[in-house]
């Protein structure tokens, strides 16, 4: 148990952290004399983070002039604005279906099946899906024209500016019902004895929600968070179903860039993987420390 | 069981086994031939495999080249190598050569004395490394071809345009009666598309000092702004809602006369066949954009992954030499639309297309190599993702994009 623990994970990640300072190219390679000889320093760093794809931003020497502004594009930015849009909205849309779930609705059984049915849905189902959906020719825009109001304009994954808010809508669609499955388990978790308690107390419902269940359901919502952060940071499947990135390299994502250089200059791929290992122990790390901090 | 039955037993399958290794060698081979003229030419490949005796396990890897290149890699590296498979001669293989993964083929290539009878001698050339031959390379293709679609011109009451500038000069007329002049479609063809305006505003000998030689003068000089701002027209032509997301769906709007003109390979003319359009009549071809005919030599190769069964190795020699026997050769080019390796091969069936190729195939001179035969993936991916940026966004100049086009061939390991 150990030794797959310490091979397969530990020493995939090291691998892939150590040989992200060396220049091989399309074979790997794993001996300690083949990482000297190709050792080459932050040379792969450096060349990402001068890549227009990874990463371009304005140059900071030019603040304060008129026209600059803080407003980053590549794969590394979209990642983060799909990210935090995801999460934030995906927590909040799925917190608020779960509280509509706990209203004792009728057809309970089959509302929860029809939110959490996206989820079992794959993202490249869901992104071609919604490709079509999105697709200014034949999607919403144009049958919304079709019926009439000829002015309407809908094109967002043909925008280099909305592209990635797109994407974001269709992560929601897909992801929401899940957090509404975790958060109704985190509701029904609450003591009635608590609700009783509140009414007698005359809060009203919605302030309970907020000032007294919410807190209570500090651990769930810490692994809900984490569940739907991590698939963010790792978003692939749903690009490149949608707009492969497109147009141009506007939809560009982490995964993309990394797995289009995977055959053809790994030690590029392996960079840019560190930078997304890196993003993902931002996440995790709070959370270990907090699950399993204390009891130490 | 008793153990005399048990020896009988091993024995009989024993001899089953001898007998299956006389027989018929399955060969998985890989490639990303899906498309309908595609596939059929590879059916040509299989019934020649199959007729030499072994058996042809066909491994099409649906997509592109860019989708199935990492899978093939990836197979072959895994130790789960397949008996043959396609990939672009060029730089592509030489690491997997270096790390003794692909087969020596030499000696089939000295019996069926390749040096002579395959044309042009670069070909052959891209898959030989220290001296030894690695691949066998079946076809040649060429990328520079403009494809214009007659019958929209003159109801338009313009000639049909022969050359890049008149297609340019004729753009407005067509614009007036909402006909998109070009059509684009996303990915890999907008660098096809970047490299026959090269070829063709820039030249063949800048073409070949930048990639090759890496001369940065000319990479920054006027020949490339001249290449930059023809992209800038490009992008004009085709915003980035115009652009489709295949190559035959751009061809298809020419076909039905709702673009003017499409920049693409040679295999393009399948889809004018199909569509029963007539070369020089309905449609026409026009090499290096009709500005400087010219055509590169990529070519598609099948390399023999090393395996560790002597049955299969065997099979795998004789199945390099199948694919460029005289027959083998007219019966696969015909239905690929490209022009075969051999200069013997009788070809009277070709269309004006083809033998527009083989009319420059000829004058090697105005043959040059393809961009993977002079720089390596890595700056070329580079370059692709450059050009697919600046085609989507107009808030990049010309000059910021050429500024960035010589940094990458000024970075690009010799």
């Amino acid at each position: 148990m150990m030794l797959i623990v310490l091979g397969v994970f530990v020493g995939g990640t090291a691998w892939t952290v150590l040989f992200s300072f060396t220049n091989i190219k399309i074979v790997p390679i794993f001996t300690p004399s083949e990482w000297i000889n190709g050792f080459v320093g932050t040379a792969n760093y450096d060349r990402l983070f001068h890549t227009d794809r990874w990463m371009e931003c304005p140059a900071l020497s030019h603040i304060g002039q008129a026209d600059w502004q803080l407003q980053c594009r590549g794969a590394l930015p979209n990642v983060v604005t799909y990210a935090v849009l995801s999460i934030i909205l995906s927590i909040s849309i799925g917190f608020l279906l779960a509280v509509f779930m706990d209203q004792k609705v009728r057809l309970e059984g089959m509302f929860r099946t029809i939110y959490l049915y996206p989820f079992a849905l794959s993202f490249i189902v869901t992104g071609h899906v919604w490709a079509w959906i999105l697709s200014p020719e034949y999607g919403l825009q144009g049958s919304i024209r079709q019926l009439g109001w000829t002015s309407f304009s809908f094109g967002w994954i043909a925008d280099r500016q909305m592209v990635m808010y797109a994407i974001v809508i269709a992560g929601i669609w897909q992801g929401s019902g899940f957090v509404m499955a975790l958060m109704l388990a985190g509701l029904r978790g609450i003591d009635d004895e608590i609700w009783k308690a509140a009414k007698i107390d005359g809060i009203s419902t919605w302030r309970t929600y907020l000032q007294i269940v919410l807190p209570m359901m500090k651990p769930v919502m810490v692994t809900t968070f984490v569940i739907v952060s991590s698939g963010a940071v790792r978003i692939y499947d749903l690009v490149v179903a949608i707009t492969d990135g497109g147009p141009g390299i506007s939809s560009d994502v982490p995964t993309r860039y990394i797995y289009q250089n995977f055959s053809a200059n790994l030690g590029q791929s392996l960079a840019a993987s560190t930078c997304m290992l890196v993003a993902m122990a931002f996440i995790l790390i709070p959370w270990i420390r907090m699950e399993f901090g204390k009891k130490g | 069981m008793g153990i005399k039955k048990f020896a009988l037993g091993l024995a009989l399958s024993a001899s089953l086994f001898a007998v299956g290794a006389a027989k018929a060698t399955d060969l998985e081979v890989t490639h990303w031939w899906t498309s309908g003229g595609e596939a059929a030419a590879v059916a040509e490949f299989a019934k020649a495999v199959n007729a030499s005796g072994d058996k042809w396990v066909d491994g099409a890897i649906a997509g592109s080249g860019s989708v199935a290149r990492p899978i093939i890699i990836s197979r072959i590296l895994g130790g789960n190598p397949m008996a043959a498979t396609q990939l672009n001669p060029g730089k592509d293989a030489d690491d997997l050569i270096k790390a003794g993964l692909l087969e020596d083929i030499t000696d089939v290539a000295t019996a069926g004395d390749w040096a002579h009878i395959l044309r042009p001698a670069s070909q052959l050339a891209s898959c030989t490394v220290d001296g030894k031959v690695y691949c066998v390379p079946v076809n040649l293709h060429s990328g520079q071809w403009m494809w214009t679609n007659r019958k929209v011109y003159e109801d338009a009451g313009l000639k049909p345009p022969q050359n890049w500038n008149e297609m340019v000069a004729a753009a407005p007329a067509l614009q007036a009666k909402g006909i998109q002049p070009l059509s684009l479609s996303q990915g890999w063809p907008v660098g096809l598309l970047v490299n026959d305006v090269v070829v063709a505003l820039a030249g063949v000998d800048n073409f070949v000092k930048v990639y090759k030689d890496r001369d940065l003068a000319i990479a920054g000089g006027p020949e490339f702004a001249k290449v930059y701002q023809a992209l800038d027209t490009v992008r004009k032509f085709v915003p980035a809602d115009k652009m489709v997301p295949q190559w035959n769906e751009a061809i298809g709007l020419v076909i039905q006369g709702k673009a003017g003109a499409n920049i693409m390979g040679d295999w393009a003319g399948g889809e004018f066949q199909v569509a029963k359009m007539v070369a020089g009549k309905d449609y026409d071809c026009l090499p290096g954009l009709g500005v400087t005919p010219v055509l590169d030599t990529g070519g598609d190769v099948f390399y023999f992954p090393k395996n560790k069964d002597p049955a299969v190795t065997a099979a795998q020699k004789k199945m390099a030499a199948t694919l460029v026997t005289k027959e083998v050769q007219v019966a696969f080019n015909l239905k690929k639309g490209s022009l075969p390796m051999r200069a013997d091969v009788d070809l009277s069936a070709a269309n004006d297309c083809m033998k527009k190729g083989l009319a420059i195939l000829d004058h090697s001179k105005a043959v040059f190599p393809g961009t993977i035969q002079m720089i390596d993936r890595d700056s070329l991916n580079q370059i692709d993702d450059l050009n697919t940026a600046f085609m989507a966004d107009p808030t990049m100049t010309a000059a910021a994009a050429q500024a960035k086009f010589v940094d990458i061939i000024k970075k690009a390991p010799k």
